[in-house]
């Protein structure tokens, strides 16, 4: 198994994510520049948080249209598992992979801090190792984390199961549409979510909610 | 030949900057702002003359780049020199 971590100017959770991936696969991923146009065909790609190019022009939005991304693209249409978080989840959204877009949160705060998501949908590639509807902690640090999309496609995300995190009731950080903290394609195979699966993957961290999302898409593909 | 593009958040798109402006502007006193809006403006000098193939240049880069049109619309002004 492959697996690839893009690396933007500006990711902060790169090496995170990186410890995460190699922890549940054993093998370190390959870290990949953002000006690379070419990517080794990888079986899962991380796009991880941060502020690439220090969120100019809108969130993601310059990361979408990098080299790199043309090769993440492509390879994610032929069937790669793809994680975006945070960062990455507004630079799935940008490049088309996922629809919506990440508005500034309602609140205009910068929010850090954990919250309760639930598990709206577990039979993504990621997601399958929680149990339907089971609640988890995860933290969220952003300034954009508000999903925002027209009413069809959020009708449509609906009616396609393709919710996969949303907010615990009364835990929304951003005003986030129908609570929503995490999207998936039509296949369950691309998954960008807001909060930081990373940043609660082992016990020193406060807890290992997050992990099961690593270990989970390794299983999945092994 | 120069251009000039304001982009804006769509009618019945939340804009807590916006927002936060006007109740800025309400607390200096200043009455009867009704709503404030906020945007982007962007300059671009193109080496194209021929202003039909630059408005669909400009066109292009606001769909690809410049504007996310979930969100957001577009205005494109071309001064000619």
């Amino acid at each position: 198994m492959q697996a690839s971590v893009i690396v933007f100017p500006g990711s902060n959770c790169d090496r995170d994510v990186a410890v995460c991936v190699e922890a549940a696969m054993g093998t370190a991923p390959l870290m990949a520049w953002h000006g690379d146009a070419t990517l080794p065909k990888s079986d899962l790609i991380v796009l991880p948080g941060g502020f690439s190019y220090g969120d100019y022009l809108r969130c993601g939005s310059m990361a979408a249209n990098s080299p790199i991304m043309r090769e993440v693209v492509a390879q994610a249409e032929k069937g790669a598992a793809v994680l975006g978080i945070c960062n990455g989840f507004q630079v799935l959204t940008e490049c088309g992979l996922l629809p919506g877009v990440l508005m500034q949160n309602k609140g205009l705060n910068f929010v850090c801090r954990n919250t309760r998501l639930k598990v709206s949908n577990n039979k993504t590639a990621f997601t399958a190792q929680y149990a339907d509807g089971e609640e988890i902690i995860v933290p969220v640090a952003h300034n954009e984390g508000n999903y925002f999309a027209n009413d069809d496609t959020l009708k449509q995300l609906q009616d396609e199961d393709r919710i996969a995190f949303t907010y615990a009731e009364g835990d929304n950080p951003n005003g986030a549409c129908l609570d929503i903290a995490g999207i998936c394609d039509k296949a369950g195979r691309i998954v960008g979510m807001m909060p930081h699966p990373e940043r609660r993957a082992e016990t020193a961290l406060g807890g290992e909610d997050g992990k099961r999302m690593f270990t989970g898409i390794v299983e999945a593909l092994s | 030949m120069k251009a000039t593009i304001h982009i804006t958040l769509k009618n019945g798109v939340l804009d807590p900057q916006g927002k936060a402006i006007e109740n800025a502007l309400g607390q200096l006193g200043f009455d009867g702002v009704d709503e404030v809006r906020q945007g982007k403006l962007v300059e671009v000098n193109l080496s194209e003359r021929d202003p039909a193939k630059a408005e669909a240049a400009l066109t292009d880069m606001c769909e690809k780049l410049l504007a996310n049109t979930v969100i957001e619309n577009y205005h494109i002004h071309l001064d000619s020199e």
